[in-house]
C-alpha cells in the first residue's frame, strides 16, 4: 500500500475526484479541434489553473490533461512523436499543483481510449494497444503521476491492454468504462461483466467504476450494478453534469450544482468510494458536491426508484444485467460448434 | 454435430437465402462469399443477390442492434461478412448497370476530433452496401463540398460530439443552400449531444440516434429519391 491513492482510501470513507477537463479548457479559450494535450507544453499556466480549480473546489484526486495522449489520437494532429513529452509535462504540472495543496492530493494520469477498433474488424491488436498505453504510462510516470487512471473505455480488450501497460510500467492504476448504450458500454459490456473482469486481471485496479455515459441517473444505476456484483473493491462514480439539452437555440448540460450534490450523496450511499464528475462538471458543481458529502449524513443504499425520483428517469428500461447472454434470435441451426 | 454440416450448395434458393441471413448475423465472411457465388451461378442477378440475400440480412442485424440485442462487435463482424459478399458483387453490379445503393460523404465537423461514432456509421453504411467516402475529423465546409461534388455523392453525413462544434453543421447546410445545391443531397447528422429538434432547427434531413438508425434512414431517403425520379 505504498501508493498515495491507497493511503488516502485507507484513511477516508470517500474521496472526491475532479470534474470535466474539456469543458473547463474550452472556457479558457481552447480552440475546438485543437488537441488539449498540446497545452501541456504551450499553455502550462492554463493547465496549472485547470488542476488548481479542481483542488480548490475540494477534489482529493485530479486527472491529468492527457485523455487523448496516446499515439493513435495524437497522430490525428501529427503529434504522435510527442507522446512521452506531453504526458510527462502534464504529470509534472500536476505534481507541482498537488504538492502545493497543503493536503494530500492524488495526481491521476488520465489514459483515454485509442479510438481504434480491435481486429478482426478494426486495426487494433492487443500488442499494439499495450504498446500505446505503455508508452503513455511511462510519460505519466516520469512526470510523477501517483496512479494511472484509465477512463471512458468500452471494450474489454482495451481495458485488459491498459491493465497490462500499467503492469509493464510498474504503476498502480484505476479503470472506468463508459456505459452509454442501454446500460451497457458501446461494445456491450455490462456493469456485472466489468466487476467480474477486474478480479480476473493479474494486476487488478485499486478502484474501478463508471465515467461519462448518459447523465447522473444512468451512471448511478451502473454503480448499483457493481454493488450487486458483490465487489469488495473501491468503486468509482464519475458522471456527467446532466445531459446536453437543446433549449431555444442554445445547448447546455442540464445538471445544476444542486443536482450534482444530490448525485454525489446518492453515489456515496450506494457504495461508491471515489466520487467525481465528468463532462459539464465545473468547479461550482464540485464545490456543491464536496459540501454535500461533508454535511449530509450517510443514508441507506438508494434503490433504482429512489435515484429516478431524486435525479430523474433513465435513458433505457434495463441496464442489461440479468439478460440472457448473446443473441436471442430464433435460429435455423448453428454452424459453429 | 449434424447442424454444423450445412452444405450451402445443396440448399434450395429460399433456404440458402435464409441461411445467408443467419450467416451474416454470425459474421461468417467465407460462408457469405460462398453463398453469393452459388446464387450467381444459379443465374441470380447481382442486384437480387445484393438486396434479397445481403441487404435483407443486414436489416435483421440492424434491427437487433437498434433493439439492444446485438452490440457493436457483432454488428461489425456482420458488416465484415457483408463486405466480403460486396467485393464479389461490386464489379458485376457496375457491369450490369444495377441501381446503386448510394454514396455517402462523411466526417466530423470543423473543431471536432471525436470520431468513434462517425467510424461506426461509416462501417455500418458500408456493411449495408453503401459506398462511403470518409473525410476523417475536423472538416471545414469546403472540404465537405469538394468531396460531395468530386464523388457524385447522394448523402452527406456530419458528426459532432461537442456542444461547441454542433452549430458548425448549420454553417455547412447554409452554404449548401447559398450555392443552390442543398436539394441535391440527403443530409444526415448525428453525435451524442444532438437530438431531433436540433436536426430540424439547422435544416438537416434527419438526425440519426445511432449507426443502425443512420443506415435505416439513409435507405428510406434513397428509396424516396429513386421513387421521385421514377415518378
Amino acid at each position: 500500500m505504498s501508493d498515495a491513492l491507497s493511503r488516502l482510501l485507507a484513511t477516508r470513507d470517500w474521496l472526491m475526484a475532479d470534474g470535466a477537463t474539456g469543458t473547463n479548457l474550452f472556457n479558457m479559450g481552447l480552440a475546438s479541434g485543437e488537441p488539449p494535450e498540446l497545452w501541456n507544453a504551450d499553455q502550462p499556466d492554463n493547465i496549472r489553473n485547470l488542476y488548481r480549480m479542481a483542488v480548490e473546489a475540494g477534489s482529493d484526486i485530479f486527472l491529468t490533461n492527457t485523455f487523448g495522449g496516446n499515439s493513435s489520437r495524437l497522430k490525428l494532429h501529427n503529434a504522435q512523436s510527442r507522446v512521452h513529452e506531453l504526458n510527462r509535462l502534464a504529470a509534472t504540472l500536476g505534481r507541482e499543483v498537488a504538492d502545493a495543496a497543503g493536503r494530500p492530493v492524488v495526481v491521476a494520469g488520465s489514459i483515454g481510449p485509442t479510438g481504434d477498433i480491435f481486429a478482426p474488424m478494426g486495426t487494433l491488436t492487443h500488442e499494439l494497444a499495450v504498446e500505446m498505453f505503455h508508452e503513455q504510462a511511462e510519460g505519466l510516470k516520469a512526470g510523477g503521476a501517483d496512479v494511472l487512471w484509465v477512463e471512458t473505455i468500452s471494450a474489454i480488450e482495451e481495458y485488459k491492454a491498459a491493465a497490462e501497460a500499467a503492469l509493464l510500467a510498474g504503476m498502480p492504476w484505476c479503470g472506468t468504462m463508459s456505459f452509454d448504450t442501454a446500460g451497457r458500454t458501446m461494445m456491450g459490456v455490462t456493469s456485472a461483466q466489468l466487476a467480474a473482469l477486474v478480479e480476473k486481471l493479474p494486476n487488478p485496479p485499486i478502484a474501478f467504476g463508471a465515467n461519462c455515459g448518459v447523465g447522473a441517473s444512468d451512471l448511478m444505476r451502473t454503480i448499483l450494478g457493481f454493488v450487486a456484483a458483490g465487489t469488495e473493491r473501491p468503486i468509482i462514480a464519475k458522471g456527467n453534469a446532466g445531459i446536453p439539452k437543446y433549449h431555444e437555440g442554445h445547448i447546455h448540460y442540464d445538471g445544476t450544482p444542486e443536482l450534482m450534490a444530490e448525485y454525489a450523496v446518492l453515489a456515496r450511499d450506494a457504495g461508491a468510494r471515489i466520487i467525481g464528475g465528468c463532462c459539464g462538471t465545473m468547479p461550482m458543481h464540485l464545490k456543491a458536491m464536496r459540501a454535500a458529502l461533508e454535511s449530509r449524513p450517510r443514508g441507506p443504499r438508494p434503490t433504482v426508484e429512489d435515484i429516478a425520483a431524486r435525479l430523474g428517469g433513465y435513458s433505457s428500461a434495463s441496464d442489461g444485467t440479468g439478460d440472457e447472454e448473446g443473441p436471442t434470435r430464433e435460429r435455423r441451426g448453428r454452424r459453429r460448434s | 454435430m449434424a447442424d454444423d454440416d450445412i452444405i450451402l450448395s445443396e440448399l434450395s434458393d429460399d433456404d440458402l437465402v435464409l441461411q445467408m441471413h443467419d450467416d451474416l448475423y454470425d459474421g461468417l465472411r467465407e460462408e457469405i462469399e460462398e453463398g453469393v457465388g452459388i446464387l450467381l451461378e444459379r443465374g441470380w442477378s447481382p442486384y437480387d443477390v445484393l438486396t434479397r440475400a445481403l441487404v435483407a440480412g443486414m436489416t435483421i442485424v440492424g434491427a437487433d442492434f437498434r433493439d439492444g440485442i446485438l452490440f457493436v462487435p457483432e454488428v461489425l463482424l456482420a458488416a465484415n461478412a457483408m463486405k466480403g459478399g460486396m467485393a464479389i458483387l461490386k464489379p458485376l453490379l457496375i457491369a450490369t448497370g444495377a441501381p446503386r445503393m448510394g454514396k455517402m460523404v462523411i466526417g466530423t465537423v470543423k473543431g471536432d476530433i471525436h470520431d468513434i461514432g462517425k467510424n461506426l456509421v461509416a462501417m455500418m453504411m458500408e456493411g449495408a452496401g453503401f459506398e462511403v467516402v470518409d473525410l476523417g475529423i475536423n472538416n471545414a465546409v469546403e472540404k465537405y463540398l469538394d468531396a460531395l461534388e468530386r464523388e457524385g455523392a447522394d448523402i452527406l453525413g456530419m458528426s459532432a460530439l461537442l456542444t461547441t462544434t454542433m452549430p458548425y453543421m448549420k454553417v455547412v447546410i447554409d452554404t449548401l443552400k447559398e450555392r443552390g445545391i442543398r436539394e441535391n443531397y440527403i443530409v444526415l447528422v448525428g453525435g451524442a449531444p444532438l437530438n431531433e429538434e436540433f436536426g430540424r432547427a439547422i435544416g438537416a434531413d434527419a438526425y440519426c440516434r445511432d449507426a443502425a438508425v443512420a443506415v435505416e434512414t439513409a435507405k428510406s431517403f434513397i428509396l424516396r429519391k429513386h421513387n421521385a425520379l421514377n415518378a
